[in-house]
């Protein structure tokens, strides 16, 4: 299920072809899904993956429509003889005779054909490691560097360029170009999070096609002709759709640069961590690029059963909040800034003597979904009333969801939240306002620009406020808890389709900050006297136990890419 | 931003769109017809051709980056192709243009069609103008010049009003 795409069912025998990868037989499938999942014949490219090697390429990507313009995966094959009777020429072994490909009326070349667009058929050869393919693609690729500026040491694209990998792997190490180079514009200003180095650009139009095809914006084209080849819009900054980062990270050289992230970082300082994009409930797969405890950049992470390989421009650029210098640090009770011990002891003694029916707690659909299970614990062995706030926005066709909140489905599954999320709200402010509620507990929102106002809030005996951020509401609150964003501890959110993903820490939290599921715990253990758990991946088992969507999983078993929950 | 098209020639190219299975097929068509009718393809024209054709402006864009023929700008009233092709290029047209660059004030180094600053003459380097056996040869406007020499090249600039 995790590799959900639409390769034919387990069911259908499928059929396959028997070729030969560099003198090895393979039997491979005669038919694979393309770049929109529909099944056309096995490529070249396709069959040597199969077979174990790899083809360098670089206008192909499993995800677009396929072009051939690079030439990059050129290689040398050869198909069975036939006779005038079209029946296969034998070696005097028995074995079929191959004919290479060679060029007509050349016969000693051998001619190459591009992998990513050439289809196999019944007792091809592929020499994918053949002296010819290795000339071809050398040839190739000192092609492809004639007007290249080789500036790798300025260059942002320097540690992941394929230009770099493919050079060292295959090319060759001295230029033989003494021509002046063509100069062509540099730092254009394509789009507000795009800046564009034409001179680096090898025009694999993976852009183009990438804005057309998938983004729906025809905003690329390449202009000029031959060697002036240019990639542009048509217009200075109008490549402004909201995927258009997606083509820094398809760009497989250093053309296109992230404006957020030009010049910032040398990619390989990088730690990643996967996680998963916060900025609305299609829950897109990322990895976390940091150092040294600050968050560098979100990228995708391909998830075929998410997002594919893309994700959206404003998830992406949504991380800067992490490392904010208003960040929450310190634990405060009362006016003071005070202890987690400290803290736990007031929360504990005032949450004992609060009467049933007297508190409420309003959680965030931003929150994991074990500490939405937790503060489920905590209000059942309270008797109060819970809720979360909704988030909403407009969607899109590719990506974005209407829904703004990465976890509200875990909200509702854990029982914080009805499906019509934040319709207790107004129940909690009036209950608040005629004294029946005296405790309110906040985690991660700013109640009061959600209907429940400063005033309000100061006519509490308790409010216990924990967040990452400040607000009105951590100003009001008698006892506040900094807590940890995503990127700082593990967890897991359910995506608006149900898909359970787990995420892991990237960055340590700033000051006294804790993941709150870690003092969620010490309250639960305290009001319950129940500890089952110690570690987040005891506390998920047991969370996965309790709740029927999850039955069955484990926290070992949600792989990388999640699981799909029953909701 | 005055930009319009005479509604005669737009109406015979709306009529011309139509005798394409696809709209955009007729993109040359459109931008040859309104060449003939402003000198240049502005990129209002441009525009206005995307829109009629439902095209997006790169995509035309790119058309009239890559056929030499589109102009960008308007041309000088007299407009010298020097052609660069093989037997042209054996017998001296690299000399000539650089010649008339010269004698205009253009850059020479620029590998892009140049008019001078009073629009009297734009200097281009063309491929072969079909005329190998009397190289190097250039097109004045519309009139061919064959084995043409620097004096020669002088001649076509007095003729036109220039230096």
């Amino acid at each position: 299920m995790s590799n959900a795409t639409a390769t034919p069912t387990a069911t259908a025998p499928v059929e396959t072809i028997r070729i030969k990868v560099d003198s090895r037989d393979v039997d491979v499938p005669k038919m694979l899904p393309n770049w929109q999942g529909r099944l056309e014949p096995t490529t070249m490219l396709q069959a040597v993956q199969i077979a174990g090697g790899e083809v360098p390429h670089y206008c192909y990507h499993p995800k677009l429509p396929v072009a051939g313009n690079c030439r990059m995966c050129l290689i040398e094959f050869g198909t069975p003889m036939m006779g005038p009777d079209r029946k296969p020429v034998l070696n005097p072994d028995g074995t079929p005779k191959i004919a290479r490909s060679v060029l007509p009326y050349e016969p000693s070349t051998p001619r190459g054909a591009i992998a990513c667009a050439t289809p196999i058929s019944a007792g091809m050869e592929l020499y994918p490691s053949s002296p010819a393919t290795r000339q071809m693609r050398e040839a190739v690729l000192e092609s492809l560097l004639i007007n290249h500026p080789l500036d790798c040491t300025i260059c942002d694209q320097a540690g992941e360029c394929k230009l770099q990998e493919y050079s060292v792997e295959h090319g060759q190490s001295a230029s033989r170009f003494v021509e002046a180079k063509v100069h062509k514009p540099k730092a254009v200003n394509l789009g507000p999070r795009i800046v564009l180095d034409d001179e680096r650009c090898i025009l694999c139009t993976r852009c183009i096609r990438f804005s057309k095809d998938i983004a729906g914006d025809d905003a690329l084209g390449i202009v000029n002709r031959g060697s002036y080849n240019t990639i542009a819009a048509w217009k200075e900054g109008a490549f402004d759709n909201n995927y258009t980062l997606n083509t820094v990270d398809l760009c497989p050289v250093g053309a296109l640069t992230s404006r957020d992230f030009r010049f910032k970082m040398r990619v390989w300082f990088l730690k990643e961590t996967k996680s998963v994009c916060t900025s609305c409930a299609t829950g897109c797969n990322i990895t976390i690029g940091s150092r040294e405890g600050v968050v560098h950049r979100y990228e995708p992470r391909e998830n075929d059963a998410v997002n594919g390989p893309w994700m959206c421009d404003t998830g992406r650029l949504n991380y800067r909040w992490i490392g904010s210098e208003a960040r929450l640090r310190e634990v405060w009770v009362g006016n003071k800034a005070s202890t987690w011990d400290e803290a736990n002891r007031e929360v504990r003694i005032r949450l004992s003597k609060a009467a049933p029916g007297s508190v409420a707690i309003i959680a965030s659909a931003r929150q994991t979904t074990e500490e939405l299970y937790l503060l489920k614990k905590l209000a059942t062995r309270l008797g109060a009333i819970t809720d979360s706030i909704a988030r909403e926005g407009d969607p899109d066709t590719l990506l974005v969801s209407a829904d703004r909140n990465p976890n509200a489905n875990g909200a509702r599954l854990t029982g914080i939240a009805f499906t019509e999320m934040g319709i207790q709200i107004p129940k909690i402010a009036s209950g608040i306002a005629s004294g029946a509620i005296k405790t309110l507990i906040v985690f991660g929102e700013d109640v009061t620009q959600h209907g429940i106002g400063v005033d309000l809030l100061g006519r509490l005996e308790t409010l216990i406020v924990s967040d990452i951020l400040p607000s009105q509401t951590t100003q009001a609150a008698h006892v506040l808890l900094p807590g940890c964003a995503h990127a700082e501890k593990r967890g897991t959110f359910v995506n608006a389709k149900g898909r359970l993903q787990k995420f892991m820490k990237a960055v340590e939290a700033p000051g006294d900050a804790r993941p709150e599921w870690e003092f969620l715990h010490d309250w639960v253990h305290a009001v319950s006297g129940r500890n089952g758990f110690s570690s987040i991946e005891g506390l998920f088992n047991q969370m996965a136990r309790e709740i029927p969507a999850f039955e069955g999983i484990e926290w070992g078993r949600v792989g990388d890419l999640g699981v799909t929950a029953k909701i | 931003m005055s930009f319009s098209v005479p509604p005669a020639l737009e109406a015979e190219l709306v009529e011309l769109a139509t005798h394409y299975p696809q709209k955009r097929s007729a993109s040359l068509m459109f931008l040859h017809a309104l060449q003939e009718h402003f000198g240049f393809v502005s990129r209002d024209a441009v525009e206005w051709v995307a829109g009629k054709l439902s095209l997006q402006p790169i995509n035309v864009h790119e058309l009239v980056t890559f056929y030499p023929m589109f102009r960008q700008e308007p041309l000088g009233k007299t407009h010298i192709k020097v052609c660069r092709t093989l037997s042209c290029a054996l017998f001296g047209s690299g000399e000539l243009r650089d010649h008339f660059c010269k004698k205009l004030g253009l850059d020479p180094h620029r590998h892009t069609p140049q008019t001078t600053p009073d629009g009297k003459f734009t200097v281009e380097f063309v491929e072969c103008l079909a005329s190998c056996g009397t190289a190097p040869v250039v097109m004045v406007n519309e009139d061919l010049k064959e084995k043409v020499t620097t004096s020669d090249a002088d001649r076509i600039l007095a003729e036109g009003g220039g230096r």
